[in-house]
């Protein structure tokens, strides 16, 4: 970018170059901010799957019948203080308290396993109900929403353990304070989508 | 002399935004408080029946859930137009047309196709050659 710069004054031959190391000083950061950018993109189309898909029930359950209010609002819940709580970490991560900071990263991983549990409840108990993701078009998409964000936030669970095994063995260096910012931000990235879930797929779709 | 400065300008602005990923505890509880409200109201209105028409229901929460996005894109993600000097803004605002074009076009254009589909069954008028007067 601006350690680049190109010569065009008086119509000379252009001249390009980049006197140091061309990757940007951030890069892993916004590199995984694209990232995060592209899993949009994922959890867009399977959005739209499940906006065209939503209502077309098969003669089976419908979203009021087979969606469980009380047990999302407690899995809301949970994502909810899990993202809080790893902000904390992150901030006890700028104080370089490593203790504290792997307290917080803990209970932010229970609460999360807390919610995948929930989650996996949910769907044995919708399939024993006879509304597996084969019944209807509407379970087919809603299964394959909800069960590809559970299984992001279950890579993140596995992906903070050994985050956090390798900041209590080698401590907080440049490469584990990089490995837990982009951490970070998929965590609360995850959180951001579960507000689509929540909203769009379960309230909007018992109302509609 | 050029390109010193150049250079000197990136690595300040590179300083910056390791910093501005960083949140305060003040933002962190402020977001919490804020999500927690936006959360608790849709819950609501639909566990409650609290509105009437369906649609009006639907459209609040949908709009909730868009402030709520946004709630969690400034306090929890810290996005604003500084980090990475403003390409992390830059790839979200590319990122929300696109999905809103891939979303919105979606069901739009299969809500139509739906709507123009020759019925798989005969609709009720049609299979009742008498059909009963209305009250």
């Amino acid at each position: 970018m601006s350690t680049t710069a190109v010569d065009t004054v008086h119509n000379a031959p252009a001249t390009f170059y980049c006197a140091e190391e061309p990757a940007a000083h951030n890069g892993s950061l916004l590199g995984f901010w694209l990232y995060l950018m592209s899993d949009c993109f994922v959890f867009a189309s399977l959005f739209a799957c499940n906006a065209v898909l939503g209502t077309s029930y098969a003669g089976g359950p419908t979203a009021a019948q087979a969606l469980d209010l009380p047990g999302l609002a407690v899995n809301t819940a949970l994502l909810l203080v899990s993202s809080v709580t790893f902000g904390f970490a992150m901030l006890e991560m700028a104080r370089e308290q490593k203790g504290a900071m792997l307290g917080w990263l803990a209970v932010s991983g229970l609460l999360a396993a807390a919610f995948v549990g929930l989650e996996i409840h949910e769907f044995l108990g919708m399939i024993a109900d006879g509304a597996g993701p084969g019944r209807s078009a509407f379970l087919s998409s809603f299964f394959t929403l909800v069960g590809t964000h559970g299984l992001h936030v279950t890579v993140g669970i596995l992906w903070l353990i050994v985050l956090m095994v390798q900041s209590a063995k080698y401590g907080l260096n440049e490469a584990n304070v990089r490995r837990l910012r982009c951490l970070s931000m998929f965590w609360h990235f995850l959180d951001l989508i579960w507000v689509g879930v929540f909203s769009y797929v379960y309230l909007a779709g018992v109302l509609r | 002399m050029n390109h010193a400065s150049a250079s000197g300008g990136s690595a300040a602005h590179g300083d910056g935004s390791m910093h501005a990923h960083q949140g305060t505890l003040r933002s962190y509880l402020t977001g919490f408080v804020l999500a927690a409200i936006l959360t608790v109201i849709p819950f609501w209105l639909v566990m409650d029946h609290v509105i009437a028409s369906r649609n009006l229901a639907i459209f609040v929460v949908l709009a909730l859930a868009v402030v709520q996005i946004f709630v969690h894109i400034i306090y929890f993600l810290h996005l604003d137009f500084r980090s990475e000097d403003g390409w992390n803004m830059m790839s979200f605002i590319f990122t929300a047309v696109l999905v809103v074009i891939v979303l919105g076009a979606s069901i739009w254009v299969m809500f139509e196709e739906n709507a123009n589909m020759m019925p798989m069954s005969p609709p009720p008028s049609v299979q009742q050659p008498h059909p009963p007067p209305n009250p």
